[in-house]
């Protein structure tokens, strides 16, 4: 007995033992903060480029806060966590972190005093980038304005809120490791392989997470969420009526919209107006590999794809004319025929080209899509205007439609706009939307600066 | 009334006969005018003009008319936007006419009623229609006191007017409905008049609350918009899709069979639609859009060469200013600037009402001139002149030349198709978007050298400028007009060189600098339509002058605005700019990382107000954003009527020239204007405006009114620079000072 | 024919059943207090309240709003006996032109009504749908201030 329990005692021990092994990092040496001048300029230059290929800035900055101070609450289905203040101020933020601290934590998820981190910040991403590269990042946050400013306690729940725990979740969820490139590929596919895999995250919200908020093995780009949108499958069952191809993504990208695919909104907007600074040599990459991720698509779809470029070409008013005038008097298609024809097509069958018009929706991606989200999401609360640049907007209808109505709006625009079956969680999604208990991120098109937090659904205080 | 004439036994002929005493009488008497003294004229020469808009319309009860029942109605050629005039002309005709503002009637620029004081711009309104209705309202209370006394018998220095009535010793007041008589008041204004004194000020200088108000905030009928008269129906135009566009084909058949539409008229290039109702006219609109097929022609310039483009179309220059003789060498610094194309951008598109029958065509319109329009539109209709009428009402801020005109040449046209029935136009946002005249595309080239003291010795100055202002002189300045079959076509003007300038308003700086030239390189074709927008030139060339300042007061190593004092000398120049200064606080100090400050300061058209703005603002290199954080100014109009008149129209005019410097820019392909809403032009929204705004008033009673309502426009925008230069430490050219533009600049400058 | 509730009233109304409310309101109800601006829901100068929610009338078909109840700027007083928001404009000064006022009034009221002592912050999210040109802006947050004591200080007196 006595020998059993003490057996039990050297088990737990050394459990505990080999798990503090596991989990311990050590603390690196905190530094002074460098000054600008100790930075070559051109290095800090290549950091600005990366810095918007991660899209850092938008999780580390409140909106209409200072760049990079951190705080942004990033509501998670575990808690909300709040993001670091990655200025070099010494205090609030990473000034006397080292480079190889920085190195570390980019490689490995964990900061300068050995915390681990939450995966959160995508170290499970950033792992592939090269020192080289983080050196180039280190050097351009570390010539940033040092902005005090504290950051909220993280609020998570026990046991999550114990930092060394995620130890066995990095066991089971993360590979450490530099990017290698494939040699059976060309060097655009792999320098655009590196920045979409690695600083560019793109898994982080288009790959669908498991219960432990890991990205699910096998299911990459298949399709995952964001901040309340849906992001939608980037493999080779995206939903894109047109499909995608190199140029179309590049532009995309690069510009933030595409005629034949509409704007980018929703978290995505940050992204594309990040891109849009980059060369262009590595937006064609990242294009280029994304393209060859989908895949060429199969005859139907191109058929399919031409027949509705036709379509939108020939006198749209006439069609929708007609398709009203089909449809039985007083019924939901009516209403929701109605409700189109008056509030939706001006725009959307209008006489503006895009970005600044409205996206003709048998083109629609969302309208398309497996999951009805990101349309509840736009026809609730638009697109608001981002400041003092040009911008697609669009007035949300939240206020005046009723879930009735909403539903015979989805309805009658599935119908008409896709060959896919009806959306079976329609009228749950709409509820929980509108009655904000779905959380969803409003911004507008530019993305930079985020929407105004009354738009939103949510009344929580993550989106000011 | 005639009781009373029968009683006084006063005659129209009695009052003629006796107008040349009371003249006579006037410039006799001590006088504390606002324009200089005029001394009789010697032996019979021709007698001096009365002052301000008296001039052009000498007969005091154009101005001025009071009924038997003592109301009082003032007329002013000048128009309502928003600026105020409505109760600051009120304050004046009160203060001479002793009664209080709310007593008296305000007729607004109206053909048939109203004196033609021309159009209500260049912030003249006070100036001119000011001066002639205090000038008239203190002639016309001298006649009542005149005619009280020849009446009673009284010695009229006995006499005095108090809250609408002539006091005399020994008997009751008398209300001036009782003293006035069918002509008394028809009679030449005298060239000087016995005006109130400062001292004795009761309600000039008081903020007094605006009239137009109450009703604009609660719904009343406040503008054209809302104009319904009996039988009104609803048109709508439709415009070529660019200005190069003709209409090749239109089947009108299928949108004349849409509900409620009343007809479809077609001339030429010009498409309007008319319907019963509003929204009907706006369906049929789109069909016809729709339906309608156009031949256009890529004629548009490249707006990303704006410099190229703008010098190609030199055609002629003119020397607005010089002064010793420019020589450079040495240290010389340079710089060169440009602003695109911008919109008055109203919040209310364009509108009108208008009504054709026997009588003629009467316009309802919110144009800025309305006898000019008047002119305009007689000349298209080929009617004369007295067989049309133009009513002034408000429509949204205009800030210059917009649709206005346009859109009452619009009514007029339709309305004279069906005749007996009101038509009411209203432009669509992309129609105001894409066709309102944009204030000129311009470039300046600026060279200076310093002294050995750091005073600037060389100063040369050449601006590249289309003509700011186009508006109605005739048709063809009409869009209607010029889209009609037999079409018309504005000739192309020619430089002019004025005093008050132009495109070369505020180009001569206001600086004491022993060698200068500046010069206007004119461009007399228009690739894109243009016209007044607020401030004309002065916007682009203060912004220029004022940045340069900055840079050559870094080059000296003087605070920039201890080198702006080092440059001037009328005193109240330094005034203004001591005041903001002082108030702003201002100082030399490093500013805190992403922060900076900036100065600038005119007087506008070099011979009206003195603006001098400082600002505050915050920038982020990374995003390039910057906002303004606080601006301080301080302007000296001359005398003030109403000081929160000049608070709100200095403060409007710091925050919406801030718009235009930070965000905006007209865009446009080789073919078609792409800036057709605020999605693609978009301007200040609340999350960017400043923290405070403050506004410090010089009062200068007794002085002439200056005008205000353009004032700010180019200081702020310099301001605005300048802050942005100072945080981010490098200068931005091209206005507008852009996120992208100045990411890009910080980038560079090593950031 | 629809039926629509306006400013507590109960209106039969004979326009299409697509026809945006703006119109309605405007040329059937002759009602001048929301006003055109773009008829794309970019502007604001068009904003009513629909069941206590700011809203673009010009993108808002009548045909859904046969159970809500609207207010309109006429809804919330007159020339003689202006509400606590107009009011406050009043006082404040708060217009240059005006012709944006309205639509201002009109989100000022929706956030007032949810929150009647919004911090600066909030009261320049509220109104960012709604533009101004003349650059009002000061005075029209000064008013919304003022109207937000004035409502808080009415609460503070009924209670």
């Amino acid at each position: 007995m006595r020998r059993i329990l003490l057996g039990i005692v050297v088990l737990l021990v050394l459990a505990a033992v080999g798990f503090f092994a596991l989990a311990w990092r050590s603390e690196i040496e905190p530094v002074t903060a460098g000054t600008a001048a100790e930075f070559d300029p051109e290095l800090v230059a290549r950091g600005a480029a990366l810095a918007a290929v991660g899209n850092c800035i938008a999780c580390h900055t409140v909106p209409g806060s200072k760049a990079f101070s951190g705080g942004l609450a990033l509501p998670t289905p575990f808690g909300t966590i709040y993001s670091t203040n990655i200025t070099p101020h010494p205090e609030t933020g990473i000034g006397q972190w080292s480079e190889e601290a920085f190195q570390r934590a980019m490689r490995e998820g964990v900061d300068r005093e050995g915390n681990h981190l939450y995966p959160a910040f995508p170290y499970d991403h950033y792992t592939l980038v090269t020192e080289e590269d983080n050196r180039a990042l280190y050097a351009y946050l570390m010539t940033r304005e040092p902005v005090d400013a504290a950051v909220p306690d993280n609020d998570l729940p026990f046991p999550i809120n114990y930092r060394p725990i995620l130890a066995g979740w990095k066991l089971l969820f993360f590979d450490e490791g530099e990017f290698e490139p494939d040699p059976d590929q060309s060097e655009a596919w792999n320098r655009g392989a590196y920045l979409a895999e690695g600083l560019g995250h793109c898994g982080s919200c288009h790959t669908p997470r498991n219960r432990f908020g890991a990205l699910e093995s096998g299911g990459h780009w298949s399709g995952g969420e964001a901040e309340g949108w849906a992001a939608f499958a980037i493999d080779e069952t995206s939903p894109a009526p047109i499909p995608w191809d190199g140029d179309s993504l590049s532009f995309y990208l690069a510009n933030g919209w595409h005629p034949h695919h509409g704007v980018s909104r929703g978290p995505m907007a940050e992204v594309t107006e990040n891109l849009g600074t980059l060369p262009q040599a590595d937006i064609d990459a990242i294009a280029a590999y994304v393209a060859s991720v989908m895949g060429e698509p199969d005859a139907e779809r191109q058929s399919r794809a031409q027949q509705i470029l036709q379509e939108v070409e020939s006198g749209p008013e006439m069609q929708a004319v007609n398709a009203a005038s089909q449809t039985e008097a007083g019924s939901s298609d009516e209403i929701g025929a109605a409700i189109y024809q008056s509030a939706c097509a001006v725009c959307h069958e209008g006489v503006r080209d895009l970005p600044f018009g409205g996206l003709h929706l048998s083109m629609s991606t969302a309208v398309n899509a497996p999951n009805p989200q990101n349309l509840i999401n736009l026809t609730l609360y638009g697109l608001p205007a981002a400041d003092g640049v040009r911008s697609a907007m669009m007035p949300g209808f939240g206020a005046v439609l009723s879930e009735e109505e909403l539903l015979a709006l989805f309805t009658y625009i599935r119908d008409r706009f896709s060959d896919q079956p009806e959306w079976n969680d329609l009228a749950e999604r709409i509820r929980a939307t509108r009655s904000g208990e779905y959380h969803v991120r409003v911004l507008p098109s530019d993305g930079i600066e985020r929407g105004p937090s009354n738009i939103g659904a949510s009344n929580d205080d993550g989106d000011t | 009334m005639r009781q009373d004439d029968a009683k006084s036994g006063v005659t129209r002929r009695s009052v003629l006969a006796g107008s040349g005493a009371l003249v006579l009488a006037f410039s006799v008497r001590p006088l504390f005018a606002q324009e200089p003294t005029v001394s009789p004229p010697p032996n019979g020469a021709e007698p001096p003009g009365p002052p301000g808009s008296l001039e052009d319309a000498p007969f005091l009860d154009s101005w001025i008319r009071i009924d038997a029942e003592s109301r009082i109605t003032v007329f002013t050629g000048k128009v309502e936007f928003g600026q105020g005039i409505k109760t600051a002309l009120r304050q004046v005709a009160a203060e001479e006419l002793k009664v209080g503002p709310e007593e008296i009637q305000l007729v607004t620029a109206d053909t048939a009623r109203t004196p033609d004081e021309g159009f209500t711009a260049g912030s003249q309104t006070m100036q001119n229609s000011g001066t002639a209705i205090r000038h008239a309202s203190a002639q016309v209370r001298e006649i009542l006191i005149a005619e009280a006394a020849r009446r009673f018998d009284v010695e009229p220095g006995e006499l005095r007017a108090e809250a609408g009535q002539i006091v005399m010793p020994g008997r009751d007041p008398v209300p001036y409905g009782e003293i006035v008589t069918d002509q008394l008041l028809h009679v030449r204004a005298g060239p000087e008049s016995q005006l109130t004194i400062p001292s004795e000020y009761q309600v000039i200088g008081q903020p007094f609350q605006r009239v137009d108000i109450p009703a604009k905030v609660t719904g009343e009928v406040a503008y054209v918009h809302d104009l319904r008269l009996d039988g009104m129906v609803h048109a709508r135009v439709v415009r070529p899709p660019s200005q190069s566009a003709e209409l090749v084909e239109v089947d009108t058949a299928a949108v004349e069979a849409m509900p409620g539409v009343v007809s479809v008229l077609r001339d030429g290039d010009y498409l309007a639609v008319v319907a019963e109702r509003e929204f009907q006219a706006i369906a049929a609109m789109r069909r016809l859009a729709e339906v309608a097929q156009w031949r256009e022609e890529p004629n548009l310039p490249d707006q990303t060469r704006l410099p190229e483009v703008l010098e190609s179309l030199e055609r002629d220059v003119g020397t607005v200013a010089e002064e010793g003789s420019p020589e450079f060498s040495g240290d010389v610094y340079e710089a060169t600037f440009t602003r695109p194309y911008q919109m008055h951008a109203s919040m209310g598109p364009s509108c009108a009402v208008a009504l054709a029958n026997d009588e003629g065509v009467t316009v309802w319109s919110h144009t800025q001139g309305s006898y000019p329009d008047r002119e305009a539109i007689a000349e298209m209709l080929g009617m004369p002149l007295e067989e049309v009428r133009v009513i002034h009402m408000e429509g949204a801020g205009c800030y210059g030349h917009n649709g206005a005109d346009d859109a009452a040449a619009d009514a007029a046209l339709i309305a004279t198709a069906i005749p007996g029935r009101p038509v009411r136009v209203q432009w669509m946002r992309e129609q105001e978007h894409a066709w309102e005249p944009y204030g000129p595309a311009m470039m300046t080239k600026m060279r200076a050298t310093l002294d050995e003291n750091g005073r600037i010795s060389n100063w040369a100055y050449d601006l590249w400028s289309n003509v700011h202002s186009t508006r109605p002189g005739g048709a063809p300045s009409l869009l209607a007009a010029r889209h009609r079959a037999d079409s018309v076509t504005l000739p192309p003007p020619r430089l002019n060189i004025s005093q008050a300038g132009n495109g070369d308003r505020n180009a001569n700086p206001p600086y004491v600098i022993p060698n200068k030239q500046v010069f206007w390189h004119f461009l007399p074709d228009m690739p894109l339509r243009v016209s007044a927008l607020r401030a004309l030139g002065a916007y682009a060339n203060v912004f220029s002058i004022e940045s340069f300042m900055d840079e050559l007061a870094m080059a000296a190593g003087t605070d920039p605005v201890e080198f702006r004092l080092q440059h001037l000398e009328d005193p109240r120049a330094r005034d203004v700019v001591e005041l903001a200064a002082e108030r702003f606080g201002w100082s030399s100090e490093q500013l805190p990382r992403g922060r900076g400050r900036g100065f600038g300061f005119a007087r506008y058209k070099t011979l009206a107000a003195y603006c001098a703005v400082a600002m505050e603002m915050d920038v982020n290199p990374e995003t390039g954003r910057s906002r303004v954080v606080r601006a301080v100014s301080a302007i000296d109009s001359g005398e003030v009527v109403n000081p929160d008149g000049i608070r709100n129209q200095t403060e409007g005019g710091i925050i919406q020239s801030s718009s235009w410097t930070l965000y905006e820019a007209v865009t446009f392909d080789d073919t078609r204007i792409t800036s057709i809403d605020w999605s693609t032009y978009p301007i200040m929204r609340f999350r960017d405006v400043p923290e405070t705004v403050e506004v410090h008033i010089i009062d200068r009673p007794g002085e002439p009114y200056l005008g205000t309502g353009e004032a700010a426009q180019g200081p702020a925008a310099a301001a605005v620079g300048n802050a942005i230069s100072n945080a981010i430490g490098t200068r931005i050219y091209d206005i507008p000072l852009t996120r992208q533009r100045v990411r890009q600049a910080f980038a560079q400058a090593g950031g | 024919m629809a039926t629509l509730r306006i400013n507590g009233q109960t209106h039969e109304v004979d326009a299409d059943p697509q026809t945006p409310l703006l119109y309605v309101l405007r040329d059937d109800l002759q009602l001048n207090g929301a006003k055109y601006g773009c008829g794309l829901g970019q502007c604001g100068s068009c904003t009513v309240l629909v069941d206590g929610e700011a809203v673009f009338s010009c993108v808002t078909p009548i045909l859904v709003l046969e159970d809500s109840e609207i207010v309109t700027l006429e809804g919330l007083g007159t020339i003689d006996d202006p509400g606590p928001v107009q009011a406050a404009f009043i006082e404040e000064q708060a217009a240059q032109c005006g012709y944006c006022i309205p639509g201002m009034i009109m989100r000022a009221q929706a956030l007032l009504q949810k929150n009647s002592a919004p911090s600066d912050d909030e009261i320049r999210t509220a109104l960012s749908p709604n533009l101004c040109r003349c650059g009002t802006h000061m005075r029209i947050l000064a008013a919304v201030r003022r109207a937000s004591e004035t409502m808080q200080a009415n609460e503070a007196g009924a209670g």
